[in-house]
Protein backbone atom coordinates (compact mmCIF):
# COMPACT_ATOMS: atom_id res chain seq x y z
CA UNK A 1 0.00 0.00 0.00
CA UNK A 2 2.87 2.40 0.67
CA UNK A 3 3.89 2.28 -2.99
CA UNK A 4 0.39 3.22 -4.08
CA UNK A 5 0.20 6.19 -1.76
CA UNK A 6 3.58 7.28 -3.07
CA UNK A 7 1.97 7.53 -6.48
CA UNK A 8 -0.77 9.70 -5.08
CA UNK A 9 1.69 12.05 -3.40
CA UNK A 10 3.77 12.37 -6.54
CA UNK A 11 0.70 13.51 -8.43
CA UNK A 12 0.99 16.92 -6.79
CA UNK A 13 4.72 17.22 -7.41
CA UNK A 14 5.84 20.14 -9.54
CA UNK A 15 8.60 18.41 -11.45
CA UNK A 16 7.70 16.25 -14.43
CA UNK A 17 10.30 13.57 -13.79
CA UNK A 18 8.90 12.87 -10.32
CA UNK A 19 5.47 12.32 -11.85
CA UNK A 20 6.57 9.97 -14.62
CA UNK A 21 6.49 6.24 -13.77
CA UNK A 22 9.34 4.06 -15.12
CA UNK A 23 9.31 3.50 -18.90
CA UNK A 24 6.71 6.22 -19.56
CA UNK A 25 6.93 9.48 -21.56
CA UNK A 26 4.96 12.72 -21.24
CA UNK A 27 2.49 12.94 -24.13
CA UNK A 28 1.89 16.65 -23.50
CA UNK A 29 -1.31 18.12 -24.89
CA UNK A 30 -2.21 15.05 -26.93
CA UNK A 31 -4.74 12.53 -25.73
CA UNK A 32 -4.22 9.34 -27.78
CA UNK A 33 -7.31 7.25 -28.52
CA UNK A 34 -6.72 3.50 -28.32
CA UNK A 35 -9.49 1.34 -29.65
CA UNK A 36 -9.90 -2.41 -29.84
CA UNK A 37 -13.18 -2.17 -31.70
CA UNK A 38 -15.88 0.11 -33.04
CA UNK A 39 -16.80 3.04 -30.81
CA UNK A 40 -20.15 2.38 -29.08
CA UNK A 41 -22.58 5.28 -29.51
CA UNK A 42 -24.99 4.86 -26.60
CA UNK A 43 -27.07 8.05 -26.27
CA UNK A 44 -26.46 9.61 -22.81
CA UNK A 45 -30.20 9.42 -22.06
CA UNK A 46 -30.23 5.66 -22.77
CA UNK A 47 -27.16 4.98 -20.61
CA UNK A 48 -27.53 3.43 -17.16
CA UNK A 49 -25.14 2.03 -14.57
CA UNK A 50 -25.48 -1.22 -12.62
CA UNK A 51 -23.81 -2.86 -9.65
CA UNK A 52 -24.44 -6.61 -9.64
CA UNK A 53 -22.84 -9.96 -8.85
CA UNK A 54 -22.13 -11.00 -5.27
CA UNK A 55 -23.94 -8.12 -3.59
CA UNK A 56 -26.85 -8.07 -1.13
CA UNK A 57 -28.88 -5.64 -3.21
CA UNK A 58 -28.10 -5.21 -6.94
CA UNK A 59 -28.73 -1.68 -8.11
CA UNK A 60 -29.20 0.18 -11.40
CA UNK A 61 -29.16 3.96 -11.78
CA UNK A 62 -30.76 5.55 -14.83
CA UNK A 63 -28.78 8.41 -16.37
CA UNK A 64 -31.18 10.81 -14.63
CA UNK A 65 -30.65 9.13 -11.24
CA UNK A 66 -26.89 9.04 -11.80
CA UNK A 67 -26.83 12.81 -12.36
CA UNK A 68 -28.45 13.32 -8.93
CA UNK A 69 -25.64 11.50 -7.08
CA UNK A 70 -22.95 13.50 -5.21
CA UNK A 71 -20.31 14.55 -7.73
CA UNK A 72 -16.58 15.10 -7.39
CA UNK A 73 -14.03 16.96 -9.49
CA UNK A 74 -10.81 15.01 -10.06
CA UNK A 75 -7.46 16.24 -11.40
CA UNK A 76 -5.00 13.38 -11.93
CA UNK A 77 -2.09 12.08 -13.97
CA UNK A 78 -2.92 9.06 -16.15
CA UNK A 79 -0.57 6.36 -17.44
CA UNK A 80 -1.22 4.13 -20.46
CA UNK A 81 0.48 0.74 -20.76
CA UNK A 82 1.52 1.77 -24.30
CA UNK A 83 3.93 4.11 -22.45
CA UNK A 84 2.35 7.54 -22.68
CA UNK A 85 1.44 9.49 -19.56
CA UNK A 86 -0.70 12.60 -19.42
CA UNK A 87 -0.48 15.02 -16.50
CA UNK A 88 -3.25 16.98 -14.79
CA UNK A 89 -6.28 15.53 -16.59
CA UNK A 90 -9.54 16.97 -15.25
CA UNK A 91 -12.70 14.92 -14.84
CA UNK A 92 -16.01 15.00 -12.99
CA UNK A 93 -18.09 12.12 -11.83
CA UNK A 94 -19.28 9.92 -9.00
CA UNK A 95 -16.94 8.11 -6.60
CA UNK A 96 -17.17 4.31 -6.76
CA UNK A 97 -17.50 4.51 -2.94
CA UNK A 98 -20.83 6.27 -3.47
CA UNK A 99 -22.04 3.60 -5.92
CA UNK A 100 -21.06 0.73 -3.61
CA UNK A 101 -22.30 2.37 -0.39
CA UNK A 102 -25.66 0.60 -0.15
CA UNK A 103 -25.31 -2.61 -2.17
CA UNK A 104 -23.54 -4.75 0.44
CA UNK A 105 -20.48 -6.08 -1.35
CA UNK A 106 -19.65 -9.76 -0.68
CA UNK A 107 -16.64 -10.22 -2.98
CA UNK A 108 -13.13 -8.81 -2.86
CA UNK A 109 -12.89 -8.61 -6.67
CA UNK A 110 -14.90 -7.11 -9.50
CA UNK A 111 -15.12 -6.81 -13.26
CA UNK A 112 -16.04 -3.54 -14.89
CA UNK A 113 -18.17 -4.21 -17.98
CA UNK A 114 -18.78 -1.93 -20.93
CA UNK A 115 -20.78 -1.43 -24.09
CA UNK A 116 -18.97 -3.22 -26.91
CA UNK A 117 -18.09 -6.17 -24.67
CA UNK A 118 -14.98 -4.79 -22.98
CA UNK A 119 -14.20 -5.96 -19.44
CA UNK A 120 -11.39 -5.40 -16.95
CA UNK A 121 -10.84 -6.91 -13.53
CA UNK A 122 -9.98 -4.98 -10.37
CA UNK A 123 -9.55 -5.64 -6.69
CA UNK A 124 -12.27 -4.01 -4.58
CA UNK A 125 -9.59 -2.24 -2.54
CA UNK A 126 -8.31 -0.54 -5.73
CA UNK A 127 -11.64 1.17 -6.42
CA UNK A 128 -12.67 2.17 -2.88
CA UNK A 129 -11.45 4.79 -0.40
CA UNK A 130 -11.47 7.58 -2.96
CA UNK A 131 -9.32 5.85 -5.59
CA UNK A 132 -11.83 5.38 -8.45
CA UNK A 133 -14.72 7.18 -10.09
CA UNK A 134 -17.29 6.83 -12.85
CA UNK A 135 -16.71 10.04 -14.80
CA UNK A 136 -18.91 11.68 -17.44
CA UNK A 137 -17.00 14.88 -18.18
CA UNK A 138 -13.46 15.56 -19.35
CA UNK A 139 -11.88 19.02 -19.24
CA UNK A 140 -15.23 20.60 -18.43
CA UNK A 141 -17.20 19.08 -21.33
CA UNK A 142 -19.36 15.95 -21.67
CA UNK A 143 -17.11 12.93 -22.20
CA UNK A 144 -16.76 12.27 -25.95
CA UNK A 145 -17.52 8.75 -27.25
CA UNK A 146 -13.92 8.21 -28.40
CA UNK A 147 -12.75 8.80 -24.82
CA UNK A 148 -15.43 6.49 -23.39
CA UNK A 149 -18.56 8.63 -23.18
CA UNK A 150 -21.26 8.70 -21.97
CA UNK A 151 -19.16 7.54 -18.99
CA UNK A 152 -15.95 5.69 -18.20
CA UNK A 153 -14.30 4.29 -15.13
CA UNK A 154 -11.34 6.32 -13.82
CA UNK A 155 -8.75 4.43 -11.76
CA UNK A 156 -5.77 6.76 -12.16
CA UNK A 157 -3.33 4.88 -9.91
CA UNK A 158 -3.41 1.88 -12.29
CA UNK A 159 -2.58 1.65 -16.01
CA UNK A 160 -5.31 3.26 -18.05
CA UNK A 161 -6.72 0.04 -19.56
CA UNK A 162 -8.26 -0.46 -16.09
CA UNK A 163 -10.23 2.78 -16.60
CA UNK A 164 -12.83 1.05 -18.77
CA UNK A 165 -14.38 3.22 -21.49
CA UNK A 166 -18.16 3.07 -22.15
CA UNK A 167 -18.62 1.51 -18.71
CA UNK A 168 -22.08 0.21 -17.83
CA UNK A 169 -21.46 -1.36 -14.47
CA UNK A 170 -19.44 -3.30 -11.94
CA UNK A 171 -19.88 -7.00 -11.29
CA UNK A 172 -18.62 -8.05 -7.85
CA UNK A 173 -16.99 -11.50 -7.82
CA UNK A 174 -15.54 -13.75 -5.12
CA UNK A 175 -12.59 -14.82 -7.28
CA UNK A 176 -10.38 -12.78 -9.57
CA UNK A 177 -11.71 -13.14 -13.14
CA UNK A 178 -9.35 -11.70 -15.76
CA UNK A 179 -10.86 -9.25 -18.25
CA UNK A 180 -10.24 -8.41 -21.93
CA UNK A 181 -6.55 -7.45 -21.80
CA UNK A 182 -5.75 -9.51 -18.72
CA UNK A 183 -6.69 -12.70 -20.60
CA UNK A 184 -4.17 -11.63 -23.25
CA UNK A 185 -1.30 -11.65 -20.79
CA UNK A 186 -1.60 -8.19 -19.28
CA UNK A 187 -1.06 -7.83 -15.56
CA UNK A 188 -3.96 -8.50 -13.19
CA UNK A 189 -3.31 -5.30 -11.23
CA UNK A 190 -1.31 -2.96 -13.51
CA UNK A 191 0.48 -0.58 -11.13
CA UNK A 192 2.49 1.83 -13.34
CA UNK A 193 4.95 2.65 -10.53
CA UNK A 194 5.84 -1.06 -10.31
CA UNK A 195 5.74 -1.31 -14.13
CA UNK A 196 3.23 -4.17 -13.94
CA UNK A 197 2.54 -4.33 -17.68
CA UNK A 198 2.44 -8.07 -18.31
CA UNK A 199 1.55 -11.05 -16.18
CA UNK A 200 4.67 -11.92 -14.22
CA UNK A 201 6.09 -8.36 -14.17
CA UNK B 1 2.87 -38.71 -15.58
CA UNK B 2 -0.56 -39.96 -14.62
CA UNK B 3 -2.74 -41.57 -17.24
CA UNK B 4 -6.10 -42.63 -15.81
CA UNK B 5 -7.06 -44.38 -19.06
CA UNK B 6 -4.12 -46.83 -18.93
CA UNK B 7 -3.64 -46.33 -22.66
CA UNK B 8 -0.05 -45.15 -22.62
CA UNK B 9 0.87 -47.19 -25.65
CA UNK B 10 -1.58 -45.21 -27.80
CA UNK B 11 -0.13 -41.81 -26.92
CA UNK B 12 2.94 -39.77 -27.80
CA UNK B 13 4.37 -36.85 -25.90
CA UNK B 14 3.58 -33.31 -27.01
CA UNK B 15 6.80 -32.90 -28.94
CA UNK B 16 5.46 -35.40 -31.47
CA UNK B 17 3.08 -32.68 -32.67
CA UNK B 18 5.88 -30.18 -33.17
CA UNK B 19 6.50 -31.00 -36.83
CA UNK B 20 2.90 -30.58 -37.95
CA UNK B 21 2.48 -27.54 -35.69
CA UNK B 22 5.58 -25.94 -37.21
CA UNK B 23 4.06 -26.39 -40.68
CA UNK B 24 0.74 -24.96 -39.52
CA UNK B 25 2.20 -22.04 -37.61
CA UNK B 26 4.55 -20.96 -40.39
CA UNK B 27 1.70 -20.72 -42.90
CA UNK B 28 1.48 -17.55 -44.98
CA UNK B 29 -1.23 -15.75 -42.99
CA UNK B 30 -2.51 -14.00 -46.12
CA UNK B 31 -3.63 -17.39 -47.46
CA UNK B 32 -5.49 -18.33 -44.27
CA UNK B 33 -9.23 -18.82 -43.92
CA UNK B 34 -10.79 -18.33 -40.49
CA UNK B 35 -14.06 -19.78 -39.26
CA UNK B 36 -15.56 -17.46 -36.62
CA UNK B 37 -16.35 -19.22 -33.33
CA UNK B 38 -19.20 -16.76 -32.70
CA UNK B 39 -21.19 -16.76 -35.98
CA UNK B 40 -19.42 -19.65 -37.80
CA UNK B 41 -18.90 -17.67 -41.02
CA UNK B 42 -15.75 -18.58 -42.97
CA UNK B 43 -13.72 -15.59 -44.11
CA UNK B 44 -10.27 -14.90 -45.55
CA UNK B 45 -7.85 -13.23 -43.13
CA UNK B 46 -7.68 -10.19 -45.40
CA UNK B 47 -11.41 -9.59 -45.14
CA UNK B 48 -11.25 -9.22 -41.35
CA UNK B 49 -11.28 -5.85 -39.57
CA UNK B 50 -8.11 -5.04 -37.66
CA UNK B 51 -7.97 -2.55 -34.79
CA UNK B 52 -4.27 -1.83 -34.54
CA UNK B 53 -3.98 1.14 -32.17
CA UNK B 54 -4.58 -0.80 -28.96
CA UNK B 55 -2.13 -2.63 -26.67
CA UNK B 56 -2.27 -5.51 -29.22
CA UNK B 57 -3.78 -6.10 -32.66
CA UNK B 58 -7.42 -7.06 -32.47
CA UNK B 59 -9.03 -8.88 -35.42
CA UNK B 60 -12.79 -8.78 -35.67
CA UNK B 61 -15.13 -10.86 -37.82
CA UNK B 62 -16.67 -8.80 -40.65
CA UNK B 63 -19.90 -10.76 -40.23
CA UNK B 64 -20.60 -10.32 -36.52
CA UNK B 65 -17.90 -7.82 -35.35
CA UNK B 66 -16.89 -10.13 -32.50
CA UNK B 67 -13.20 -10.58 -31.64
CA UNK B 68 -11.74 -13.60 -33.44
CA UNK B 69 -8.05 -13.16 -32.69
CA UNK B 70 -5.59 -11.00 -30.80
CA UNK B 71 -1.89 -11.01 -31.58
CA UNK B 72 1.28 -9.21 -30.53
CA UNK B 73 5.00 -9.49 -31.06
CA UNK B 74 7.14 -7.18 -28.95
CA UNK B 75 9.87 -7.05 -26.33
CA UNK B 76 7.78 -9.17 -23.99
CA UNK B 77 7.39 -12.00 -26.50
CA UNK B 78 4.97 -13.33 -29.11
CA UNK B 79 1.34 -13.88 -28.17
CA UNK B 80 -1.65 -15.24 -30.07
CA UNK B 81 -5.11 -15.59 -28.58
CA UNK B 82 -7.71 -17.26 -30.79
CA UNK B 83 -10.63 -18.36 -28.64
CA UNK B 84 -12.78 -16.59 -31.24
CA UNK B 85 -11.49 -18.85 -34.02
CA UNK B 86 -13.21 -22.17 -34.56
CA UNK B 87 -10.94 -23.23 -37.41
CA UNK B 88 -7.88 -21.80 -39.11
CA UNK B 89 -7.07 -23.38 -42.48
CA UNK B 90 -4.62 -22.83 -45.32
CA UNK B 91 -3.53 -24.57 -48.56
CA UNK B 92 -1.06 -27.51 -48.42
CA UNK B 93 2.64 -26.88 -47.82
CA UNK B 94 4.63 -26.34 -51.04
ZN1 LIG C 1 -18.46 -13.85 -36.70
Amino acid sequence: MSLVSRGFHRRSSTTTTDRLPPGQYDVGDHFPVLSAGPTPRTPPTAWDFSVRGVVDAPRTWTSEEFRQLPREAISVDIHCVTKWSKFGTRWEGVAVDTLLADVGTQGAHLQAFSDGGYTTNLQLQDVTNGRAWVVDTYDGAPLAPEHGGPARLLVPHLYFWKSAKWVRGLELTRANEPGFWETFGYHDRGDPWLEQRYSGD
Amino acid sequence: MSDPTEERDRRLDGNAAAGVLAEVMTMDPTTAMLTCAHCHSRTALGAHLVYADAPAMVLRCPGCMQVVMRCASDDSGRRLEMTGVQLLSAPPVG
